[in-house]
């Protein structure tokens, strides 16, 4: 098979973005070229931001918020320095932004803290409580980490849980928006863009509703926030969640935005060192936001990290890198429709789309089409992508997912549609 | 990885089917991706008379089921946990298990899934389906003798 001329030019130098990249310089499987197809799972790491947790540990490296020491202050510096960044990142105030270990940790923090609005002995506190009868919302294509947390708080309150399906094509089912989302509705969590499908979310339609019967927004944007520019005024949710590690930035680092007035509402989640205000032998009194969700010795080098990711991506452009995706993703959906026996599972065109690409290869089971891609050098992701409810709506086990990013170009799409023949022909469905 | 031997099974599988009269069934499941199998098993005076599986799962997985069913059937349940206790063996070697054939016979072909680890569990998947079915199926005639 020869390469396709891709439909339009990409908006990216990707030979000097990948230079930055030293994994991406590595070879795989006996020297064969690396195809990093799996960024949706995680993603590689420039060398600024490697650079830049080193320098902390040699240079800054003390612990913060605690002690008077010129080394605790340059930790302190650097880390509430971070939160700046990663705030003006997401159009924020760096008051409103919590590090977390992940989004995981971070929609967990939103549950739990809503749970423990139960037992508040304040009125606001109160006012965040979930009643039996209460409702919260999600949808068929969340992410685990967007379902189990509130399917775990419905348990402890008595709310119900309901949801937003799925079309055939992978896209929200808005046509019972008003019923689902009904007068009780205390919390709508949904993902900004699907992990599987690739999908994104029409967030302003689904933020309206939900304005209307005064619930909580909670905006998955694991998926979005590496992808795409993002503000969350322009969003116009009540919390924003996302992981360092899928942005160019550390594992170990997450972060969740609120709204100013709700934090300040919300008890906290875990409790400890540096959430406190004071503390007697019986009881204690917490301080504002965002300490009083950040217990324990704060992730100061994963933020410092993760701030240098943001400014890698600040500086080649998020519009640029969105640009670029969508580019990668029209010439993927065209190459893929020109294998018989393919079907993409999600939109088959780019349209309100990022570049997560799921698919099934006749029967041929994911883990073989994974196995056959990882022995050419491409690493993709195949399962259910912690997303068992969406396979089961479309009746599927497991898929092959191919995810793009800013270092990824079109000869990594050619190398994908050739090495699915070869897996065609080896599992002989050819 | 891929064995012919391999490809042969995933494409004509021994035993995948739903077997009656049986002794025991058992559902096992593989979180990381999902995939599933429901295996009966019929034991008469301490032999492994039949197998049956149903599911669905990658080559390996289901190939392996499959090969199993044809060494494991027949033998005593004695035999055929020392077979399963090879196989689990020479799955966590990493690759640098001596196969032993005398015992594993065309299940050797296997061998080179040990090196991933990641596939390791889809090997397992119907062996140890098998296990803990005769294991219940054995322990259900105990109860029904006493
Ligand atoms: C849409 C979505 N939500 C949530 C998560 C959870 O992220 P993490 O595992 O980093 O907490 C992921 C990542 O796998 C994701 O893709």
């Amino acid at each position: 098979m020869t390469s396709r001329t891709p439909s339009s030019v990409t908006a990216l130098d990707v030979t000097r973005i990948k230079a930055d990249f030293p994994l991406l310089q590595r070879t795989i499987r006996d020297g064969k070229r690396l195809v990093y197809l799996d960024s949706g799972a995680t993603s590689q790491k420039p060398s600024s931001v490697l650079d830049a947790e080193r320098r902390f540990y040699e240079m800054h490296n003390a612990a913060v918020h605690r002690g008077a020491h010129q080394l605790g202050e340059e930790a302190t510096d650097a880390y509430e320095g971070a939160r700046e960044t990663i705030a003006r990142f997401i159009g924020a105030q760096s008051g409103d932004i919590v590090f977390t270990k992940n989004a995981t940790e971070a929609i967990n923090l939103v549950a739990y803290s809503l749970g423990n609005a139960s037992f508040s002995d304040t009125a606001v506190g109160q006012s965040l409580s979930l009643q039996p009868g209460d409702r919260i919302v999600v949808t068929e294509m969340e992410h685990h980490a967007n379902l189990i947390p509130w399917q775990e708080l419905c348990r402890r309150t008595g709310a119900e849980l309901a949801w937003l399906g799925v079309d055939d094509e992978g896209r929200l089912d808005l046509s019972t928006l008003d019923q689902i989302i009904n007068d009780r509705t205390r919390v709508v969590a949904f993902t900004h863009q699907s992990n599987v499908l690739g999908t994104i979310n029409p967030v302003a339609e689904i933020v309206a509703r939900a304005r209307a019967v005064q619930a909580l927004v909670v905006l998955d944007a694991c998926q979005s926030a590496p992808h795409m520019p993002l503000d969350v005024v322009e969003l116009g949710v009540d919390f924003v969640t996302f992981s360092g590690h899928k942005m160019l930035g550390p594992t170990g680092i997450g972060v969740l935005w609120g709204r100013t007035e709700v934090l300040a509402a919300m008890p906290p989640f875990l409790t400890g060192g540096s959430m406190i205000e004071t503390v007697y032998m019986d009881h204690a009194t917490y301080v504002d936001p965002p300490q009083r969700f950040e217990a324990g010795t704060p992730v100061a080098a994963q933020a410092v990290g993760l701030a240098a990711a943001c400014d890698y991506l600040t500086a080649v452009g998020m519009d640029k890198v969105f640009e670029h995706e969508h580019a990668l993703t029209s010439y993927a959906l065209e190459g893929l429709a020109s294998i018989s026996g393919l079907r993409v599972i999600g939109p088959n065109n780019a349209n309100q789309r990022g570049g997560a690409v799921s698919f099934l290869v006749d029967d041929i089971h994911a883990h073989d089409v994974g196995q056959v891609l990882d022995d050419r050098g491409l690493e993709v992701r195949v399962g259910h992508h912690c997303a068992w409810p969406l396979m089961r709506r479309f009746g599927i086990a497991a898929t092959t997912r191919a995810s793009f990013y800013l270092y990824n170009d079109f000869s990594d799409v050619d190398a994908l549609v050739e090495s699915l023949d070869a897996a065609k022909t080896f599992f002989g469905v050819k | 990885m891929y064995q012919e031997i391999i490809l042969d099974h995933y494409r004509n599988p021994v035993g995948r089917l739903i077997l009656e009269p049986f002794d025991a069934e058992v559902h096992h499941v593989n979180p990381t991706c999902g995939d599933e199998i429901t295996l009966r098993v019929k034991i008469n005076d301490g032999v492994v008379t039949a197998i049956g599986h149903q599911g669905q799962g990658c080559s390996i997985s289901q190939a392996s089921t499959s090969v199993m069913t044809e060494l494991l059937e027949g033998r005593t349940v004695q035999q055929a946990l020392e077979v399963e206790a090879g196989f689990l063996a020479l799955m966590q070697s990493r690759g640098a298990g001596q196969p032993d054939e005398e015992l594993l016979e065309d299940a050797v072909a296997f061998s080179g899934v040990s090196k991933y680890p990641a596939r390791v569990k889809c090997a397992l998947l119907g062996w140890m389906a098998f296990k803990d079915a005769a294991l219940q199926a054995v322990a259900q005639s105990v109860k029904d003798q006493s």
